[in-house]
């Protein structure tokens, strides 16, 4: 993902698997993450990373576990101090 | 006779309208919407932190989003609206729904579903990389995130949406490598008459065209997609046009054919469905107001059958004028004739659009048999065949006990147009014959620590 419009937001801090990262207010977590590496869910049936894709709630590539809970990655407002989980082979994930 | 309780599914074009008219008969009107903003996906509103003008945001289409906003803002504090909530199943005259962690059951008398549409794929190999997004996804990214779903992006599939998504891209900035059709050009110059019924969206649709074509992108018809490559992500497309193979360096593919009704819900309402040979897809049955086969129970907008953006909104006000009528307002039948008049031009309009942007059935079986069907399951298409072939089937649901495929996270979303093709092939029927999946409560997941109520 390219940040192509409107990227003067102020930034936040959260957590990704447990490393510490940079987002701006009004990011999805899935841009959050994916404007910072290409993948967002480790690979769960071997077949390669995935990373979202219908962006609309419909497919159901994107859920990440937040704070322990499982979310859909692009229909989720970023917060600061929010811990993001992408392995999906995690509890939360 | 107390006040019914009247329920809408969706606050998208077709279901503000219906709520709309539905508040000013004073008609009590429970507004449940998946997203925190009305709109729906076509005019999606962005989180608070953006601030970019809706000109900027929706193009030609400004005004009808933000009258569709305001509508939905001024009527919040007379209906009860419930935003970020999930319809998540019907069942006997009542939903289930689930906001902020807590399930509800909302009991209704009339049920309007305007639940919207998505993009409707086909596997191409290599789609499952990162960097593939369906078309409505990558317009998402730009509307929703201000963002481009990659740094050199191409657009391939069909529709008047791979268009006006690419010349979106290139206005706001982005590099697009190319906008790939797969039908051919005769094909549109075929259907031109039927698309003059909307002179104003014709000269839109000429005007993305030529104005990408005159800034240097490279568009293209009759384009058959072969292979996505990439490690970790894409980095070439190969495509053949007129025999001959053409492989384009990007990181980016927006990949869409045109869009498909959400129909999980009216289908868990009972309602019956037809086959759509036009759209090749199972709709709904409808009467001339919306109502579905289920008495009290209409559909409205794309969720009922592809119509766009102006035909939802039309739809939405239609149904929500029938129900007043039912509930005892005065029927205004003045403003039902202008309406339907204007739904009838507006079929006109579909009808050459289904025509110039066909959905590519035949191609599906020329998909390369290691090719990814279910992207939930990672079921490949020659192992998807070869059950089919070994277990003899011959009906959608029958082929999702044997391969899974239909039976992930997305129920099919993704799958199912390409999978009846493959099932109708495969078993030598028209693909009518083969049947759709059934829908299954929850219509999305939810997550287990909600499920159950508290």
């Amino acid at each position: 993902m390219e940040r192509l419009v409107e990227r003067d937001r102020p930034s936040l801090e959260f957590s990704l698997d447990g490393a510490p990262a940079t987002a701006r207010e009004g990011d999805t977590i899935l841009t959050a993450v994916l404007t910072l590496r290409r993948h967002l869910a480790e690979p769960r049936l071997g077949d390669g990373p995935r990373a979202g894709f219908c962006l609309m709630g419909a497919c159901q590539e994107c859920w990440v576990g937040v704070d322990g809970l499982p979310v859909r990655a692009c229909g989720t407002l970023i917060s600061a101090g929010m811990r993001v989980a992408t392995d999906r082979r995690s509890p939360s994930g | 006779m107390a006040d019914p309780t009247i329920a809408v599914i969706g606050a998208g074009p077709a279901g503000i309208r219906a709520t709309e008219a539905l508040a000013q008969h004073r008609l009590p009107v429970i507004v449940i919407d998946e997203a925190p903003k009305g709109g729906g996906q076509i005019y999606r509103q962005p989180p608070d932190a953006f601030r970019r003008s809706p000109s900027l945001r929706y193009g030609f289409e400004a005004n009808k989003a933000r009258a569709l906003h305001t509508t939905i803002e001024r009527l919040a504090s007379a209906i009860d609206y419930r935003p970020s909530t999930l319809a998540w199943n019907v069942w006997d005259r009542q939903l289930d729904t689930l906001r902020a962690g807590k399930t509800e059951k909302v009991p209704f008398d009339f049920l309007v579903i305007a639940t919207g549409a998505t993009d409707r794929v086909l596997p191409v190999p290599g789609w499952t990389l990162p960097g593939v997004y369906t078309l409505g996804g990558a317009q998402i990214a730009l509307k929703y995130q201000g963002c481009a779903i990659g740094h050199h992006t191409v657009f391939l599939g069909t529709g008047p949406l791979l268009y006006l998504v690419a010349y979106q891209y290139a206005k706001a900035g982005a590099t697009v490598k190319a906008v790939l059709d797969v039908n051919a050009a005769a094909a549109k110059r075929r259907a031109l008459p039927a698309l003059a019924w909307s002179p104003s969206m014709l000269a839109k649709g000429l005007y993305y065209r030529a104005w990408l074509g005159a800034h240097g992108v490279v568009v293209e018809d009759g384009v058959t997609p072969i292979v996505i490559h990439g490690n970790g992500g894409v980095s070439e497309l190969t495509y053949r046009r007129a025999g001959v193979e053409t492989t384009l360096r990007c990181d980016a593919i927006g990949l869409g054919f045109g869009l498909k009704a959400e129909t999980q819900l009216a289908d868990l309402a009972g309602c019956r469905f037809r086959f759509d040979r036009e759209s090749r897809q199972w709709l709904p049955e409808r009467n001339a107001d919306g109502e579905s086969t289920i008495s009290g129970v209409y559909v409205a907008g794309d969720g009922a059958g592809i119509g766009g953006a102006d035909a939802a909104e039309l739809w939405g006000e239609r149904v929500g004028l029938a129900i007043a009528a039912r509930c005892g307002r005065p029927r205004d039948t003045t403003r039902i004739a202008t309406i339907d008049r204007q739904l009838a031009r507006l079929a006109h309009l579909r009808e050459g659009l289904e025509r110039a942007f066909r959905f590519p059935s035949q191609h599906v079986s020329t998909i390369r048999a290691d090719t990814i069907l279910c992207r939930c399951e990672s079921i490949r298409i020659g192992d998807a065949m070869a059950a089919i072939r070994v277990f003899d089937v011959i009906e959608m649901n029958r082929m999702k006990a044997v391969t899974r495929v239909g039976m992930g996270r997305c129920q099919g979303r993704m799958c199912s147009a390409a999978a009846a093709e493959l099932l109708a092939t495969e078993s030598r029927q028209d693909v009518a014959a083969v049947g759709r999946l059934r829908a299954q409560p929850p219509v999305k997941p939810i997550p287990l620590p909600w499920s159950s109520p508290r």
